[in-house]
């Protein structure tokens, strides 16, 4: 029951650390001592505290989008488990149900900004249905070659059977799905080197000019929703890699949490060291991504 | 089956009454209606009965047809079939009463509504005929009612056009579909479908079906004829069209399979390869589309594309002794059937409404309709997140069943029987993906943002008639969603008729796939309440505070014109472009020259290219074949009775020698 609690609590309250950890990362490797660690909860508690504008050109679908999205990425949390332990749900199939959870999500969000009437909302969710229609073939594939190499089918039983012996006799395999996995978890959380969170320039955005016209509480929601998809993309990422070990609870759920905030190190680090990519290059790092989904599926398959 | 046959009855009386008092428009839609409603009504009893376990005796009586008898019955198959016939038939003459009443002073509505009552009549026998013959007779009454109503205004070219398209391409089906039931039946030597036996004839019969069937169904290349006469239709039409009228070639394939011999694997492989073919291509082509009827109709290639998909695995599954495989495969195809018949009608009736209020189909002419309509808007919605698989809606449930299946045998199986899962697999997401972007352009654009045009910004609500058909489907579509694991375990009478596995295997594998979908309602139940608190929670935010009103924010720019939204074209731009060596889009217009441009434009236009590139130079080499044999007709009498004497006199001495 504690294990469960856990599991549904701990991601959502350290999730919006994890782009703390990041902004932190990439200050240090810059030289500035950068923004506070815990920014991201200041933020989200300024804007609870806020009222709201909203354009006359909207409709209840514009109001709607931030909480139907936040609700199905918050459904889909309790899908992965933290720490190699059972999560809340869990049952044969459950990766597809948090696949299309995430697409609700994003459905939401998209004709949200499309309710804003506004040409660079438009533009944002042009591109962001592109890409993601290209990053879900990915994502499922991958999850296909592990759920192979496991001969499981829930997010549960998938990431707490990969141990060292997986590792040890499919090195190759689990490296190709991890490939495609982090490019999925960089191109659906809008890191570079698809989208960059810090231009401040709105033709060259993707995540955050759909959401320009949002204020307030709704923009808290779609804030905390991001951070809490950023842990839930990470976790499986994480977890698919961080191979399971026999130890006892708590020293699987410190690795784990280790895990994530090395995920964390790591994009600060991939975001100081590389330039987003042009807008026409993200659909071949995504082709590259599906490339390595079935690479990964025809060694699985070459297996005896 | 006395219901049935009443239900046919009551039916044809409907339409002809309502031919008969053409002239009197309250009598003819009273009639109309109430024929297609209350026959409607009646269908629907003897399904119910068959989907809750009970059994309706089948009818056998003599009649005058050479080979057999006048056979109906009805397993799990023909009801699963029959109820989405019924529902639509019965909320499609509902809204069409309410659709068709500014044309009553245009044209004689009689001729509408006895066809649309014959349509309806014919799809009742179709899935409950046991007879060769009568399947025929049916399937032609089906075809050539559905071809008039879609001429219904065939004072415009471009619907003779259309009508003239699809009057060909479904008899070029008919015609593969005469061969191979002659084929069946000559084994026999009856065409009564007990009877049937495939012999040696097997690959060749399915070979046959697929076309003959896959013409009516849509599978690519065949569908060229639906982007034309869906949106020639009247939406309703389009609605019975699109929603069950297709569907009749997918059962009409089921029906085929029972009587083959155990399928080979390679049927699955084809079966699995139209499907992935056609859902990509399906959904790739109705991004590109303007006319909001025409994206619907490419839909529909998309979604038939699916339930080949489901179909295919499952026939996968029979070959290679998979049970969870196949009992997966056509449970999640068949539960597409139903599942698309709802939201694909909603859709269209939404269309429909669209059509009916701004006076345009046009995507790009449209917009901000939300505030106009909303309840077609709120029903709209709901349809297009259920077409795009979107949880908690129907159309996830049975495309979970059909990724369950392909997941489970691509964890588990052998090598060479992953692969097909894994296509599916790959299939599926890109579909899916591609499916929600689309959607979310068909909505944003036409129902959000502010009106394109004068006409979207003179729009109207819908009357009542056509809201309350649009409303019990968007209900259908949430209830089917949510309520799946009380559904799906219905399903397997269908599902043994049609895979032909025992009634027990395939209810125990269904009995399997239950726990799931009881933890995805359990899902969808916690996403509802986190939804509901969230907006509680938003609500107590918002309360006391400031909450303004202002112009959308556009980078600074003061004076944003409604021209200045994004369109569907632009939203689908980058897609299109990636996939463009399926598309081949026209792009013409000027670029913008100088520093204050004026006159530049841009059009788009997106041809099928197997329209235009397989069926156009395959006609035109038809009609100049033809063109040869000319000479053989003068138009003069004499030489036409001559032929008539020299071809009976060929064959009376052929008789005799």
């Amino acid at each position: 029951m504690t294990q469960i609690l856990v599991n549904i609590l701990l991601p959502l309250i350290l999730a919006p650390l994890l782009l703390g950890v990041i902004n932190r990362t990439k200050a240090v490797l810059a030289g500035r001592t950068g923004q506070p660690l815990l920014q991201l909860y200041f933020d989200l508690w300024k804007l609870l505290h806020k009222g709201a504008v909203y354009s006359r050109t909207t409709s209840w679908v514009f109001r709607a989008g931030p909480m139907v999205g936040l609700a199905a990425i918050l459904t889909a949390s309790a899908i992965v488990p933290l720490g190699e332990t059972s999560a809340p749900l869990h049952f044969a199939g459950d990766l597809i149900l948090l696949a299309y959870l995430l697409g609700l999500a994003r459905f939401f969000t998209v004709i949200a900004a499309l309710d804003t009437g506004s040409a660079f909302e438009g533009m944002g969710a042009s591109r962001e249905v592109t890409f993601s229609a290209l990053a879900e073939p990915a994502f499922l594939l991958g999850l296909a070659a592990l759920a192979r190499l496991t001969d499981n089918l829930s997010l549960t039983g998938i990431l707490g059977g990969l141990t060292w012996h997986t590792w040890a006799a499919s090195a190759p395999e689990l490296a190709m799905a991890a490939a495609a996995m982090l490019i999925v978890f960089l191109a659906e959380n809008a890191r570079i080197p698809v989208d960059d969170p810090n231009t401040h320039l709105e033709l060259t955005m993707i995540h955050e000019v759909m959401v320009l016209d949002h204020s307030g509480p709704d923009f808290a929601f779609i804030l905390y929703g991001s951070s809490v998809k950023m842990w839930v993309l990470g976790a499986i990422l994480v977890q698919a890699v961080l191979p399971a070990s026999s130890a006892g609870y708590e020293a699987r759920l410190a690795i784990c949490l280790a895990g994530m905030f090395a995920l964390a190190v790591l994009v600060g680090v991939i975001e100081s060291v590389m330039a987003r990519l042009r807008m026409i290059r993200v659909p071949q790092l995504l082709v590259a991504a599906i490339a390595f989904s079935l690479l990964a599926i025809i060694l699985v398959l070459r297996r005896p | 089956m006395y219901f049935t046959v009443a239900a046919i009855s009551i039916f044809l009386l409907g339409g002809l009454s309502s031919l008969i008092f053409g002239r009197r428009h309250g009598l003819c839609a009273f009639f109309g209606i109430g024929g297609a409603v209350a026959g409607a009504a009646t269908a629907a009893v003897p399904a119910i009965i068959v989907l809750a376990g009970g059994s309706v005796d089948p009818i056998s009586w003599p009649w005058s047809m050479p080979m057999g008898s006048f056979r109906l019955a009805m397993d799990g198959m023909s009801a699963l079939f029959m109820l989405p016939v019924a529902i639509l038939s019965g909320l499609a003459a509902i809204y069409g009463g309410a659709y068709l009443r500014h044309y009553r002073d245009k044209m004689q509505l009689g001729n509408s509504w006895f066809f649309f009552n014959l349509l309806a009549a014919s799809m009742v026998t179709l899935v409950v005929a046991r007879n060769g013959l009568l399947f025929l007779v049916a399937w032609e009454v089906m075809s050539l009612a559905s071809f008039f109503l879609v001429m219904m205004e065939n004072e415009r070219a471009d619907v003779r056009q259309a009508g003239w398209t699809y009057l060909v391409a479904t008899h070029i089906g008919t015609a593969f579909l005469l061969v191979m039931f002659f084929l069946l039946g000559r084994a026999g030597n009856s065409m009564d479908f007990d009877a049937f036996a495939a012999g040696p004839m097997g690959n060749v019969i399915f070979l046959l079906a697929i076309i003959g069937f896959g013409t009516k169904a849509g599978f690519i290349p065949l569908h060229t004829w639906l982007p034309e006469a869906h949106p020639a239709a009247p939406s309703h039409v389009s609605a019975v069209m699109s929603g069950v009228m297709i569907k009749m070639g997918i059962y009409g394939l089921l029906r085929t399979l029972t009587f083959l011999p155990m399928p080979a694997e390679w049927w699955g492989w084809v079966l699995i390869g139209i499907g992935v073919t056609s859902g990509v291509l399906g959904v790739l082509l109705a991004l590109a589309q303007h006319d909001l009827k025409r994206l619907l109709a490419y839909h529909s290639v998309e979604n038939i594309g699916i339930i080949a998909l489901g179909i295919g695995l499952g026939i996968v599954g029979l070959a290679r002794g998979n049970a969870p495989l196949a009992v997966l495969g056509f449970a999640g195809g068949l539960l597409h059937v139903v599942n698309h018949a709802v939201f694909k009608a909603l859709l269209f009736l939404g269309a429909g409404a669209v059509a009916h209020a701004a006076g345009t189909r046009e995507i790009d002419r449209l917009g901000g309709l939300l505030k106009k309509m909303p309840q077609t808007a709120a029903t709209f919605l709901i349809g297009s997140a259920a077409i795009s698989a979107l949880p908690p809606l129907n159309g996830f449930v049975s495309e979970f069943l059909i990724y369950l299946g392909s997941f489970q045998s691509a964890a588990s199986s052998p090598a060479d029987a992953a692969i097909p899962a894994l296509i599916a697999i790959a299939g599926l997401a890109l579909i899916g993906g591609l499916a929600a972007a689309c959607f979310a352009k068909a909505f944003g654009v036409v129902f959000l943002g502010e009106p394109r045009s004068d006409c979207a910004a003179q729009a109207h609500e819908a009357p009542a008639a056509m809201r309350a058909a649009m409303i019990i489907l968007a209900g259908c579509c949430v209830i089917l969603g949510l309520l799946s694991p009380l559904a799906v375990p219905l399903m397997g009478p269908a599902v043994a008729s049609a895979s032909g596995l025992p009634l027990n295997v395939a209810n125990q594998h269904l009995a399997d796939a239950v726990s799931p979908l009881l933890w995805i309602t359990f899902g969808a139940a916690t996403f509802l309440a986190l939804l509901a608190g969230l907006a509680l929670l938003r609500k107590r935010l918002l309360a006391g505070r400031p909450v303004g009103q202002a112009g959308t924010w556009n980078c600074g720019y003061a004076a944003p014109t409604a021209r200045m939204q994004y369109t569907a074209s632009s939203f689908a731009q980058p897609l299109t472009d990636i996939f463009r060596i399926f598309l081949r889009t026209h792009k013409t217009g000027r670029d913008p020259q100088g520093l204050f441009p004026r006159n530049a434009d841009l059009q788009t236009h997106t041809p099928d290219v197997f329209h235009d590139g397989l069926f156009r130079p395959a006609f035109l080499g038809v009609g100049w074949l033809m063109a040869r044999l000319r000479w053989l007709q003068h138009g003069r009498l004499q030489l036409y009775v001559l032929y008539i004497v020299l071809t009976l006199l060929v064959l009376l001495v052929w008789k005799l020698g």
